[in-house]
């Protein structure tokens, strides 16, 4: 964990109440995917993590849904603020295991981590396939930019005004891969839990105190004992979940 | 040169300001962002006697200057503590400790204290009494000074080390409790425990918090704990090390001037890991501002003349 303040470079709406923020400063403390950030806003007490979308040496790109006060907060700050955030938190997503053909299921805003996920997986020459899945069209985001890095992508929603209509599982029958990777809301974890026919990881959510292991405030239990969703997760591996 | 110095129950602090249980861990994870020895000491984990996974979550909710949790006294048990968070802890920390005891029967109290006074980097033991007694029906053993003063009597039979007794708030008369446990034998009080708060989610229309209610906590809290503490110090002899929604040197010093020896920094750890550091660099020339040379001095002066 390193505290460092980030110059906000730009934000814009990039669906629905989604945005993204491209940040600058130092990243050296952020590594690998599937991690996150917690941000201080002004007049807030606590923190606001947010899942590391993606980054470079200088840059870090975020992307968060305007669901509450500090999100509204946030989403209406300027070009040039400065943000007070905690980087390198979380334990991030294992590459290691990904085989050949992995897959990956984003939910909503549970989409955004496996962007630099499906990047690192590119670059160990896999070939993953992305299920991205949203509610409606007007919620679909980052659909060209998974397929610009050469990733085979397939977009549920919920109410078939765009792709398929359907959940993430809709899509699933038939496909072919050798390990999964997932983040999204409770519900759909527990449904690709369920339709995964191989072994995988999968990213959740909860709401935290601090962010980094010192207030036991998410914690959660597994079958490998208790973790904390911020220190020893966010991801965990789909053996070890207790539902 | 200003000093910082002061004698808490025989044990030397560099300085007053300590951290708060529940907000610091074991301390190695605070270790890692930078070294812990510039603090007066901490408080660590509140410790029981079995393990405890604790309350389902959610667990935490914000509030207006604060927040409220509700854990639930998660901890991996005295056993464990022992011998697996106290030697990391040591590596870290190389002063003496505060341990902080949950029980929910006075055995449990007197079985944990037994074996943490065994161990050599603890100099003091601070008893948290804000949880339910479960062979009393459920009543904390705080909200009374009959069950309170029990406590205090019988972790004070099992050990040698200085006894601070935690007081919850939540009560209507503090002073009496904090009477009965020096009445009781016990070397200070600790105080204050989280106050007991709620939010409700306007979307879910449902108490944010699984538990329902939790422990409100952060600056909203400073003036409460300040005039508890206040009041307090009119009615004991023994010292208190004060706490409530301490954020800065100037709110140490004000919280000393109303009668605290010593001051824990609890929820700012949380949302600025290196508060307590900051507060540790700021407290001199904070002092030098007001014109106090040596801090020991002040304790309780809002009192005088």
């Amino acid at each position: 964990m390193k505290q460092v303040f980030f110059e906000i470079l730009s934000q814009e709406v990039i669906a629905k109440d989604v945005m993204k923020m491209v940040l600058g400063g130092d990243t050296s403390e952020i590594q690998g995917s599937g991690g996150f950030v917690n941000i201080k806003i002004d007049g807030l007490f606590l923190r606001r993590p947010i899942s590391v979308c993606d980054y470079d040496s200088h840059t870090l790109t975020l992307i968060y849904k305007i669901v509450g006060s500090g999100t509204e907060k946030l989403s209406k700050m300027e070009n040039g603020t400065v943000l007070d955030v905690l980087t390198g938190l979380g334990n991030g997503y294992d590459i290691s295991k990904a085989g050949d053909t992995p897959l990956l299921i984003g939910g909503g805003v549970g989409v955004p981590p496996l962007y630099k996920l499906c990047k690192l997986l590119m670059a160990e020459g896999k070939t993953p396939t992305v299920i991205l899945g949203f509610n409606s069209a007007c919620d679909v985001f980052y659909e060209g930019e998974f397929q610009a890095l050469g990733a085979r992508v397939l977009v549920t929603t919920a109410d078939g005004t765009y792709g398929t209509k359907g959940f993430v599982t809709s899509v699933m029958d038939g496909l072919d891969y050798s390990y999964f990777y997932t983040c999204g809301p409770e519900p759909m974890l527990k449904a690709v839990h369920k339709a995964t026919k191989t072994s995988g990881q999968m990213s959740f959510e909860e709401r935290m105190g601090c962010g980094f292991g010192a207030c036991m405030g998410c914690s959660c239990k597994t079958l490998t004992g208790y973790k904390r969703i911020c220190k020893e997760g966010p991801v965990m591996e789909k053996e070890e979940i207790l539902w | 040169m200003v000093n910082t110095k002061i004698n808490l129950s025989g044990l030397l602090l560099d300085n007053p300001v300590l951290c708060a249980s529940g907000t610091f861990g074991y301390g190695y994870e605070f270790a890692e962002l930078y070294d812990i020895n510039c603090l007066g000491s901490f408080s660590f984990k509140g410790t029981t006697k079995e393990p405890r996974f604790g309350n389902p979550t959610p667990r935490i909710a914000e509030t207006p200057m604060g927040m409220i949790n509700s854990v639930g006294l998660q901890n991996p048990g005295v056993e464990k503590v022992i011998s697996e968070e106290l030697p990391k802890l040591r590596r870290v920390f190389h002063k003496p400790v505060i341990a902080n005891i949950g029980g929910f029967t006075f055995e449990e109290y007197t079985e944990v204290a037994s074996l943490l006074d065994k161990e050599e980097g603890v100099g003091l033991l601070e008893i948290n009494i804000s949880c339910p007694n479960v062979h009393g029906g459920g009543m904390g053993f705080g909200t009374s000074a009959e069950t309170a003063a029990e406590v205090t009597r019988r972790v004070k039979a099992v050990t040698t080390k200085p006894v601070y007794i935690k007081l919850t708030p939540n009560v209507t008369d503090i002073v009496s409790i904090a009477k009965a446990c020096e009445d009781a034998g016990a070397d200070g009080i600790s105080m204050i425990n989280t106050l007991l708060g709620m939010r409700i989610d306007l979307k879910k229309k449902k108490p944010i918090i699984a538990n329902k209610m939790g422990g409100f906590s952060g600056p909203a809290i400073f003036p409460v704990a300040l005039r508890m503490i206040y009041q307090v110090y009119e009615a004991v002899k023994i010292p208190i090390i004060g706490m409530g929604g301490v954020t800065s040197a100037e709110d140490v010093i004000e919280m000393m001037l109303a009668g605290a020896s010593a001051v824990q920094i609890g929820a700012q750890n949380l949302v600025n890991p290196f508060a307590a550091k900051e507060i540790v660099e700021a407290l001199p020339s904070v002092m030098e501002k007001y014109g106090i040379e040596n801090l020991e001095s002040i304790i309780g002066g809002a009192h005088r003349g």
